[in-house]
């Protein structure tokens, strides 16, 4: 089957929540946020990797879910935890004592940097900050874990030139900013997005893209990226998913407290 | 040792105009029945805390019992925004909401600060964040030991804290399991402290796995209200209604219909159980 075929028989959604999955491949545990991260993760626990402990910040660690939550505080995900913990627990002594591999974050605004905004919105000088949800867990997390991944459907509307805001802090304004302000992991490490995947340039931090979903080209993917989106050198195809990414992952859904 | 009340008269003697009011919960144990209580009683310009204001806050803004909310992540959880908070803070209705904004690592510092009687609690936080520049309860501070840069949260110390538990004894000792999130640090940080039960238990409470007990002594008032944290749940005595949740979208995007969902659903709502 050629890649284009697979990408056939799948939407772009898929495409984005398969190759998320399989970024948290080799992974011990992963901090989870709800939506996006928490549909990859549960996959990868189907798929790449079934030993992958799932942390969810409501206080559950190692949660076997049978159907996707709703939120992360369905009752299942501690019913099915290895260890229930209270909140301040979770952020202290897990997140901040640096006992996470990975965290794994949804963002409404993503820069070139991999920076996020959960806060506000800019909507124009005759109109009030649009509001959202706020931070979460995210600045910390994005801190203290040992490598950040972003999964965020891939429009200019997402990946924008300047944050309105800083909620978070993924590579600042560049190399060695991480260090400056005292952050300990690796930081965003991949953006899966539905057309492709954008990594940070070794040299600058900047996001390039990486690689493109089977059926996707280049211009797709700069035309839907606020900034001026490189491409590197080595830029590759992700492998279609396979039969058996695709039913775990609808089984998954069928299962699940979200339409998507 | 706490007082077994009324939700009625547990709320009219502890909950007053002004106050800073915590009703916590961390997806679990959301005490909707004792903020449909304050609603019921008129109380106003309430500072109102909470780690994650969801439907039950959208419901506090939207009939104008708030002033000002202390949080750190809004929104109805896998639905999307909550459109009573953003209408109150983008519009001013039915009242302008002031916000004091921070992230979960610090809102449960904040807490910890509070119920350990600290006036503020260190953490790795808000790094290259844009957050501090909003508040004034976030700070630098260097460790007098190793010299690092550390973020400083003001202690959270609210004047009322309300959460919903599974049980307590005729004592009001009081005893909840599943996600416990920041419930014991909200209630040992305040001046006062509502408990909601699902079942008052004859004799001593039986200890259960994960469990946290709170003495009766800690608490001003125990109020049985079973069904008490719906359309949130309490693990063991009932589940999560994921389908309100996502109804409340429809609910809360209009302001007429709101208002209608509050006449139907809170204002003409008596509460039977208690007879008051």
């Amino acid at each position: 089957m050629s890649g284009t075929d697979g990408a056939a028989r799948c939407g772009r959604d898929e495409l984005m929540e398969v190759n998320a999955a399989r970024a948290l491949a080799g992974a011990r545990n992963c901090f989870v946020g709800i939506g996006l991260p928490s549909t990859a993760a549960n996959l990868a626990r189907r798929t790449v990797n079934p030993d992958l402990v799932l942390v969810y910040e409501s206080g559950t660690i190692g949660s076997r879910p049978t159907r996707l939550p709703l939120s992360i505080g369905d009752g299942e995900l501690a019913d099915t935890a290895d260890a229930v913990v209270s909140v301040p627990e979770m952020f202290n002594y897990w997140l901040q004592g640096g006992r996470i591999d990975v965290g794994f974050l949804g963002a409404a605004q993503l820069d070139r940097f991999a920076n996020i905004n959960t806060t506000v919105v800019d909507r124009g000088p005759d109109r009030p900050e649009g509001r959202l949800p706020g931070a979460g867990g995210a600045p910390e997390i994005a801190a203290n874990c040992g490598a950040v991944l972003i999964v965020l459907r891939h429009t200019r509307r997402n990946l924008v030139p300047a944050l309105d805001f800083v909620t978070t802090v993924g590579h600042g304004a560049g190399p060695g900013d991480r260090a400056a302000l005292g952050m300990r992991g690796a930081g965003p490490t991949a953006v899966i997005t539905d057309l492709g995947v954008l990594r940070p340039d070794p040299d600058t931090a900047e996001l390039v893209l990486s690689a493109l979903h089977p059926g996707v080209t280049t211009e797709q993917a700069r035309e839907a990226t606020g900034w001026d989106l490189r491409v590197a050198p080595d830029l590759t195809v992700t492998q279609a998913p396979t039969d058996a990414e695709l039913s775990a992952l609808r089984a998954l859904k069928a299962a699940g407290g979200r339409a998507s | 040792m706490a007082d077994i009340r009324s939700l009625h008269d547990a709320v009219r003697d502890l909950v007053h105009d002004g106050d800073t009011v915590a009703l916590e919960g961390f997806t679990h144990l959301i005490p909707f029945a004792a903020a449909h209580e304050i609603i019921r009683q008129g109380v106003t310009g309430l500072t109102l805390a909470r780690m994650t204001p969801d439907v039950v806050h959208d419901q506090l803004i939207g009939a104008g019992a708030a002033r000002k909310l202390v949080f750190s992540w809004g929104g109805n959880p896998g639905v999307g925004s909550l459109h009573r908070f953003r209408d109150a803070v983008e519009n001013g209705w039915p009242h302008p909401l002031e916000l004091d904004e921070h992230s979960h690592a610090g809102m449960a510092n904040r807490y910890v600060a509070g119920a350990s009687k600290l006036p503020f609690a260190v953490l790795r936080g808000y790094r290259g964040s844009g957050i501090p520049g909003r508040t004034d309860t976030v700070a630098t501070v260097t460790c007098p030991f190793t010299g690092e840069q550390l973020a400083a949260v003001a202690a959270l110390n609210p004047d009322v804290t309300v959460v919903h538990a599974q049980q307590a004894d005729r004592h009001g000792n009081v005893q909840f399991w599943g996600l416990t999130g920041v419930q014991k640090e909200a209630v040992l940080a305040a001046g006062r402290v509502l408990v909601t039960v699902e079942e008052i238990v004859e004799g001593a409470l039986e200890p259960r796995p994960g469990s946290v007990v709170l003495p009766g002594w800690v608490i001003d008032a125990v109020a049985l209200v079973p069904g008490g944290a719906h359309p949130s749940y309490a693990a063991g005595y009932s589940v999560r209604d994921n389908d309100f949740y996502q109804r409340w979208d429809a609910v809360s995007r209009d302001r007429d219909t709101f208002l209608r969902w509050l006449d139907e659903n809170v204002w003409n709502v008596r509460n039977v159980r208690e007879g008051s």
